[in-house]
């Protein structure tokens, strides 16, 4: 789906979320154009999911200060369910099982209706779903199969902004070919950027995924805020060698205010 | 009643089972609340009909959601009962060399001897309790239904036992034959009419499932809110029988209370129970099976998933009996409370009686639907009340055989609104 609307399709401004009595997000700027596909990096309990999370809307999760703007629209007062409908989807890192309710419906839930046989075989084609549409979602499925299970559910969904938790995590390198290639389907990362419309933010700690998939510009999520941001590979390599500490030092980060 | 011409053996054991029931008509029941059933007369005869078209509008539209068709399509027999009278019985054309279908009283009329011998009182002892007692010395009719031997009919048999008065008791006692070798699939809807306020219905059901037989029973209960139900059920599996029962409750009820017992005699033999209960209102609900595994080889399984709304109270039992080394069975229910003045209990049971080798387990769980499953769907796009009934119907939508559409659109139906009231 097209946007016809001008101006970024994400703007996060000085965000503050808190988790209980713990503040995670301590001032968090972001904005991210149509077309574009960022990285999110950052050290275990920077904050990383609870960013990701805000912005789906999941409870738990108190923005204290600043908004989400998406489509130029404040997502404060909206539920989990519209911004769905908007066009924000998510691939999560450790989906729940749910007992009774089937892959398949989970399409059919994300496409808003009946997903056409010949719509449900090419994602069967590309993802290897095979047995797991006609399981209950989640139940029993291996690290890969979940993760290929919410690759087909973002597809079936087409978000005009995907979100991804390490989609790398707990997969072995074939199945992360298969779901960075998903990815790719999804965000047209072949294209050039002036053609793409979709967008993408992805938390990755390894960076393999990025072997399949072009990110534009990667970000770290250091102390709750956006420590600095560059090119997704330097970036990674940087942190490779030196740790975060070092990285939110470096010169190669464009420091931000 | 049969006439003068039965054999001494057959007066001897009528007059065994009367006075059997009479030492125990005021025996309070084990489980279930107790019924003074002395302040329902018993009910009325009615006029008998020519098709089942010509039932009121508003009978056909009640009992269309226990699965009953008055038009009678997709049906290889039929049988009704209005009150005390069996207003109608048939067999389809195709299946009348295969399927009996008559009262049980005049099943005892025109068989005497092999029914005392084999059949009647032989699954249920009629003094068991006050609601046995009841029914064997007050009879009112019943259904009879037999298949012949290697009869195998995929067309469900329909039967509805109708109250149409209040204030009665209906004293039914029914009997299935599957003969060896021979297949049924029998859909019985109990129903009241919508102006019946009190009431009770005690029924008897004697099954008897022959060699490499299988009896699909399924029975959707459709009661009005003051009604009182005691159902007392006894089901023999012979050599290789296969005896599969559905039930499914989704309307208030005042207080009912089953235990079906199925006896799995015979060598590899299986009973296979499985439940959906909604807890409505004040309604008392006391439903379990019992599994009693004798012949060897035999096996079990008892399904039961329970939602419980308002001021329900839901008793969700099951007990698994192994006789024989070489058994195996597993219960499984879960529960969902929808609702802080509810209660619900779940009550395992398993026994291995003199049977090393047997094989019996249990789960039983009652949970709320977790909130995070919830939002999962959220995030998909689904509204909150979507997902919570999405997840509900999953939850109750364990793989029911035989189970006609209608009522699994009934099931749904529940489900979308007790969701929508428990938001």
């Amino acid at each position: 789906m097209t946007s016809e609307l001008p101006g970024p399709l994400l703007v996060i401004e000085d965000l503050h979320v808190s988790v209980g009595d713990r503040e995670i997000l301590r001032g968090v700027d972001l904005t991210i154009q149509e077309g574009e596909t960022h990285v999110l990096l950052g050290p275990n309990g920077g904050g990383k999911s609870t960013l990701l999370n805000t912005i789906v809307g999941m409870p738990g999760y108190r923005v204290t200060g600043g908004r989400i703007l998406f489509k130029g629209v404040d997502l404060a007062d909206l539920e989990i369910d519209e911004r769905a409908r908007m066009g924000i989807g998510i691939a999560f890192q450790r989906p729940p099982a749910v007992r009774g309710v089937r892959l398949r419906q989970m399409l059919e839930v994300a496409a808003r209706g009946e997903v056409a046989e010949d719509a449900i075989a090419r994602l069967d084609e590309e993802l290897n779903l095979g047995h797991m549409l006609e399981r209950d979602v989640n139940m029993g499925f291996s690290g890969g199969e979940a993760k290929r299970s919410e690759m087909a559910q973002l597809l079936a969904q087409m978000p005009d902004l995907a979100l991804f938790d390490e989609p790398e995590s707990g997969v072995d390198l074939d199945n992360i070919a298969v779901v960075g290639g998903a990815m790719n389907a999804l965000l047209k990362g072949e294209a050039r950027i002036s053609e793409r419309t979709r967008a993408g933010l992805i938390i990755t700690h390894t960076g393999h995924i990025l072997e399949f998939v072009n990110a534009d510009v990667a970000h770290v999520l250091y102390s709750g805020r956006l420590a600095c941001k560059g090119n997704p590979l330097d970036l990674i390599e940087e942190i490779s060698s030196h740790g975060y500490d070092a990285c939110v030092e470096c010169k190669l980060c464009q420091t931000l205010s | 009643m049969p006439d003068t011409q039965l054999s001494p053996g057959a007066i001897a054991r009528l007059e065994e089972i009367r006075i059997a029931a009479e030492s125990a008509i005021d025996k309070q029941a084990a489980l279930g609340p107790d019924v003074d059933i002395t302040r329902f007369k018993t009910v009325s005869e009615q006029q008998k009909i020519e098709t089942l078209e010509s039932l009121q509008k508003q009978v056909k539209e009640t009992v269309i959601h226990s699965g009953f068709m008055a038009d009678e399509s997709d049906r290889s027999a039929s049988y009704f009962q209005m009150d005390r009278t069996p207003i109608y019985e048939r067999v389809q054309k195709a299946f009348d060399d295969a399927i009996e279908i008559t009262s049980t009283e005049d099943a005892l009329r025109l068989w005497p001897e092999e029914m005392i011998e084999k059949y009647w009182w032989r699954a249920v002892m009629p003094d068991k309790d006050k609601y046995t007692a009841l029914v064997a010395l007050h009879q009112t009719e019943g259904y009879f239904i037999r298949v012949k031997a290697g009869r195998k009919v995929e067309k469900p048999i329909q039967a509805c036992l109708f109250v149409s008065e209040s204030n009665v008791s209906q004293n039914v006692h029914n009997i299935i034959i599957v003969e060896d070798g021979a297949e049924a699939n029998v859909i019985t809807g109990c129903n009241v009419h919508v102006d019946v306020k009190e009431g009770l219905h005690a029924g008897i059901s004697e099954f008897y499932v022959g060699k490499g037989a299988k009896l699909t029973f399924t029975m959707v209960h459709n009661w009005a809110a003051d009604f009182s139900v005691r159902p007392r059920t006894g089901v023999v599996v012979d050599d290789d029988g296969v005896y599969i029962n559905n039930y499914v409750l989704l309307t208030p009820v005042k207080s009912i209370q089953a235990f079906p017992v199925a006896k799995l005699v015979g060598k590899r033999s299986t009973a296979v129970f499985n439940s959906i209960v909604y807890g409505l209102k004040d309604s008392i609900i006391d439903l379990g099976s019992e599994a009693q595994l004798i012949g060897e080889g035999s096996r079990s399984e008892a399904v039961a998933r329970t939602v419980s709304m308002d001021q329900s109270t839901v008793y969700s039992r099951g007990r698994l009996i192994g006789r024989t080394n070489d058994c195996k069975a597993h219960l499984d229910c879960r529960g969902i409370v929808q609702s802080a003045e509810s209660t619900q209990w779940a009550i395992p049971d398993l026994a291995s009686e003199g049977a090393p080798g047997a094989e019996l387990s249990h789960e039983a769980a009652i949970s709320p639907i977790a909130a995070e499953e919830i939002y999962y769907l959220m995030t998909r796009g689904l509204p909150k009340d979507e997902a919570v009934s999405m997840i509900t119907r999953g939850f109750v939508n364990i793989d029911i055989p035989g189970l006609p559409d209608v009522l699994r659109k009934q099931i749904d139906k529940a489900i979308e609104e007790t969701s929508k009231e428990a938001m």
